[in-house]
C-alpha cells in the first residue's frame, strides 16, 4: 500500500512518463521484477531454449566431434537411420519394461512406508522416518556398488538370505530376467522422497473424515482406500509424473552396474544410455541429437497425457486449486 | 512422587488419576509393540546392505575368496609361527573337548599337529581327514583397507574436486534462486504467470535434450575438462530452488518490506535486510539440496571430465575404481563407505531442515 501511495505521487509529479496505460507503480514493479528474475531468463535462453533448438538443428546434421569442420546437413537421414536402428527399439522396450515393473512396485512400497511411519501405533516415528529416508542421500554410484556386492552370488548377502529359506537365489545382475527385479530392488533405496511427500499428504488429510468413517464402521483398509488415497492423489500424481519421466532419463545405475555395456544381452540398454553411447562413445552427435529430440517429444507427450487425464482420477479437495 | 510439593489445582486434577494413567501408558506401549516390531524388521532388512558394506569393507582379500569363513564379520585365520613356518590352527576334537591345534603336516588320513600353548608337548597325531576340521578364526577388521583406498582413489584430490564443484555450485544456486524467487514473489508484472509456468515446466526437461549442443559449445570455448560446466549453469537459478524459496517468501508479510520501502530502502535493500534474515531455513534447505545434488551427480561429471582423471569427483572416481578393481570387492565397499559418509553425516546433522524443505516443495505442487 505504502509503495502504491509513494509511486502514485511520483506518477502525478511526472505525468510525461506515463505511457500505454502503465502507471509508474506498474513500471516500477515490472522493472524490478524483471531485474530480479533476469538470471533465470538469461539462463533459460542460454541453457535451455537455444540448446533445445540447436539440438533440433544438430539432428539434421552428421556432426562428429572428431571432425567438427566436416559437418554437413543431411536432412532427415538421422531419423531414417533411427527407424532402422534395432537399438532404438530395444532401448525403448528396456525403458518401458523397467518402468512397468518399477513404478507400481515403488509406488506401493512408498505408500506402505508412508502409512507405516504415519501410524499411531508405531513408536519412535521420527527415528523410522529419518532412517527410511537416509538411503536416498547415498550417492547413486556408492549405492550401486553396495548393491552389486549384496547381489553377488558368491559373497553377497541377498542370496544367503534366500538360501536360508531353502531356495536357490538367482544371478541377479547377469540374468536378462532378474536384472529388472534387481534394478527395482535397488531403486527402493531411493524411495525416501516419495515416502516423505506421501506422508506429508497423509498428514494433511482432515481428521474429521476418518472420524466420520469410524462412525460408519469402516475398517482400516476401507479408510485407506476411500479416504487416504483420494485425498493424497495429487501427491501421487506428482510423483507418478516424475517417475514416468525418470524412467526415460534412467542412466546412472545402468551405467555403474554394468560399466555402460548394456549387458546382460542389452537388457540394461536404457534409452538414455543408448543416447550417451551414440554421442560420446561412437561420436555420432548428429544422430544422438535426433535421439535426444525423440526423447524430448516422448517426455512432452507423456506429460501432456498425464496432465490431461489427471482430472479423471486426481482429486483436488475443494480449494479450487489448479 | 510422594514428596511432591502442593500443586496448583489444574495439575492436581490431572495427577489424581496418576496410577490409572500409568497403566494406561503401559497399555499404550503394549499396543504399539506389534507395528513397531514389524517396523524394526523392515528397517533392518532395508538397511542390511549398509551392514554388508561395513563388514565387507573391513574384510581381508583372503576372506573374500574363502567361502568357509563366516560372512557376517571380518575374520582372519589364526596362525601359529612354528620353526619358521606359519601354521594354520584347526579345531581338533579331543578327549577333553575341542583343542585348537596348529597343523604341521596335513594328509588325507592323518594330520600332525602341535599345540601352540604347549610346544614342549611335542607333535600330536590325529587320525582323520584334516579337511573335515574347522579352521580357527578371529575377528580381524582390516582398518588398513581405508589407507589403501585412500591412496588408490587419491582421496584428498577427490574430496577437493567434489568440494569445489559442490561448494561453488551451491553458492551460485542460492544466490541466483534467491533473486529470482524474490522477483516472482514480490513484484507484479505482465507475463509473470506464464514465465513462472515455463520455469516449473523445465523440471520435466530431460538433460539429454540440451546436452549435445551445450557440450559442443563448451568444448569450443575450452570448458570441457574443467569444472566450469558443472558450476556456471547453477548461477542461473533452477525451478526446484526458486519454487521452494518463492513459497517461503510469500509467507513473509508484505507489510514488513513496505515499511522498509517507506524508509527509503530500494528492493535490493529490502531483500537483504528484510526477506533474507527471515528465510534462513529455506536458504539452508536450498544449500543442502544443491550440495547433495552436486555430491551425488554422476552423469555430467562423466560427460565433461571423463578424459581428465585429475578432476574426477568422488562419484566418477568410485565408478572407475569399481570397474577396474573387480577382483578387490572388499576395497570397493571401503570406497563406497568413504563416498557416502559425508552426505549421510550432513543429512543426519541437518535432517530436520532438509526434510521440511522436501515436504515444502513436494506437496505444495
Amino acid at each position: 500500500m505504502a509503495t502504491l501511495a509513494k509511486a502514485q505521487t511520483s506518477a502525478v509529479s511526472k505525468p510525461r512518463q506515463k505511457k500505454r496505460g502503465m502507471s509508474a507503480f506498474e513500471r516500477y514493479q515490472t522493472k524490478w521484477g524483471l531485474i530480479f528474475i533476469s538470471p533465470w531468463i538469461v539462463g533459460f535462453f542460454a541453457f535451455t531454449l537455444i540448446p533445445i533448438l540447436a539440438t533440433l538443428v544438430f539432428s539434421f546434421s552428421d556432426y562428429n566431434p572428431v571432425q567438427p569442420d566436416a559437418v554437413k546437413l543431411i536432412g532427415l537421414q538421422n531419423y531414417v537411420n533411427m527407424a532402422k536402428d534395432a537399438n532404438v527399439g530395444v532401448s525403448l522396450l528396456v525403458t518401458v519394461r523397467y518402468a512397468g515393473l518399477a513404478i507400481p512396485i515403488s509406488l506401493a512400497f512408498g505408500l506402505f512406508l508412508a502409512a507405516l511411519v504415519n501410524s499411531e501405533r508405531l513408536a519412535g516415528k521420527n527415528f523410522f522416518r529419518t532412517l527410511f529416508y537416509m538411503p536416498y542421500m547415498i550417492p547413486v554410484v556408492a549405492g550401486a556398488v553396495v548393491w552389486a556386492g549384496v547381489m553377488n552370488t558368491q559373497t553377497g548377502w541377498l542370496n544367503r538370505g534366500i538360501e536360508a529359506l531353502g531356495v536357490k537365489g538367482p544371478d541377479w545382475l547377469n540374468s536378462t530376467t532378474w536384472i529388472y527385479p534387481a534394478l527395482v530392488l535397488i531403486g527402493l533405496w531411493g524411495l525416501g522422497n516419495l515416502m516423505l511427500t506421501l506422508l506429508a499428504g497423509m498428514q494433511g488429510v482432515p481428521n474429521e473424515l476418518y472420524e466420520a468413517a469410524k462412525i460408519d464402521w469402516a475398517n482400516a483398509w476401507q479408510q485407506f482406500r476411500r479416504i487416504t488415497l483420494p485425498m493424497i492423489s495429487p501427491v501421487i500424481f506428482y510423483n507418478l509424473t516424475l517417475m514416468v519421466i525418470g524412467a526415460f532419463k534412467y542412466f546412472d545405475l545402468a551405467y555403474v552396474l554394468k560399466n555402460g555395456t548394456g549387458q546382460p544381452g542389452n537388457s540394461t540398454l536404457f534409452y538414455a544410455l543408448n543416447l550417451y553411447k551414440n554421442a560420446f562413445t561412437y561420436n555420432l552427435m548428429g544422430y544422438a541429437s535426433a535421439l535426444a529430440w525423440l526423447l524430448f517429444i516422448i517426455v512432452l507427450i507423456l506429460t501432456i497425457i498425464m496432465f490431461s487425464t489427471s482430472g479423471r482420477w486426481v482429486f483436488y479437495a475443494g480449494e479450487g486449486r489448479k | 512422587m510422594a514428596t511432591r510439593q502442593p500443586v496448583p489445582r489444574a495439575d492436581w486434577t490431572r495427577n489424581r488419576g496418576g496410577r490409572r494413567h500409568l497403566t494406561g501408558k503401559q497399555r499404550k506401549i503394549l499396543s504399539k509393540l506389534p507395528i513397531t516390531i514389524i517396523g524394526v524388521l523392515i528397517l533392518v532388512t532395508f538397511l542390511a546392505p549398509l551392514g554388508y558394506m561395513f563388514t565387507t569393507g573391513l574384510k581381508s582379500t583372503e576372506q573374500m575368496s574363502d567361502p568357509g569363513v563366516p560372512f557376517y564379520w571380518p575374520f582372519s585365520r589364526r596362525t601359529f609361527l612354528y620353526e619358521g613356518q606359519e601354521l594354520e590352527l584347526y579345531k581338533v576334537p579331543a578327549a577333553d573337548g575341542v583343542q585348537e591345534l596348529a597343523a604341521v603336516k596335513k594328509t588325507r588320513v592323518k594330520t600332525t599337529f602341535i599345540d601352540p600353548n604347549d610346544v614342549t608337548a611335542g607333535l600330536i597325531e590325529w587320525e582323520g581327514n584334516w579337511r573335515t576340521l574347522k579352521p580357527v578364526y578371529y575377528a580381524d577388521p582390516q582398518w588398513e583397507n581405508f589407507r589403501r583406498v585412500w591412496d588408490e582413489l587419491n582421496l584428498p584430490l577427490r574430496f577437493r574436486n567434489t568440494f569445489i564443484i559442490a561448494g561453488f555450485g551451491t553458492l551460485g544456486a542460492v544466490l541466483s534462486s534467491v533473486l529470482v524467487a524474490y522477483g516472482f514473489s514480490r513484484f507484479d508484472f505482465r507475463g509473470k504467470g506464464v514465465l513462472f509456468m515455463i520455469l516449473i515446466a523445465t523440471i520435466i526437461l530431460p538433460v539429454q535434450a540440451t546436452l549435445i549442443p551445450t557440450y559442443v559449445l563448451y568444448s569450443r570455448i575450452g570448458w570441457t575438462n574443467t569444472f566450469l560446466p558443472l558450476i556456471i549453469p547453477h548461477f542461473f537459478a533452477n525451478a526446484y530452488n526458486v519454487f521452494l524459496l518463492r513459497q517461503y517468501f510469500l509467507q513473509i508479510p508484505r507489510e514488513m518490506d513496505e515499511a522498509a520501502t517507506i524508509d527509503g530502502a530500494n528492493p535490493f535493500r529490502v531483500l537483504v535486510s528484510v526477506i533474507l534474515p527471515q528465510s534462513i531455513p529455506a536458504m539452508t534447505a536450498v544449500c543442502l539440496f544443491h550440495f547433495f545434488f552436486a555430491w551425488n551427480d554422476f552423469f555430467l561429471p562423466l560427460v565433461y571430465l571423463v578424459s581428465k582423471p585429475d578432476l574426477w569427483p568422488l562419484s566418477v572416481a568410485l565408478q572407475r575404481f569399481n570397474a577396474d578393481y573387480g577382483r578387490l570387492p572388499n576395497l570397493i565397499q571401503t570406497g563406497a563407505l568413504i563416498t557416502l559418509v559425508v552426505p549421510v553425516v550432513v543429512f543426519f546433522v541437518a535432517q530436520r531442515i532438509f526434510m521440511q524443505g522436501i515436504v515444502f516443495t513436494g506437496v505444495e505442487k
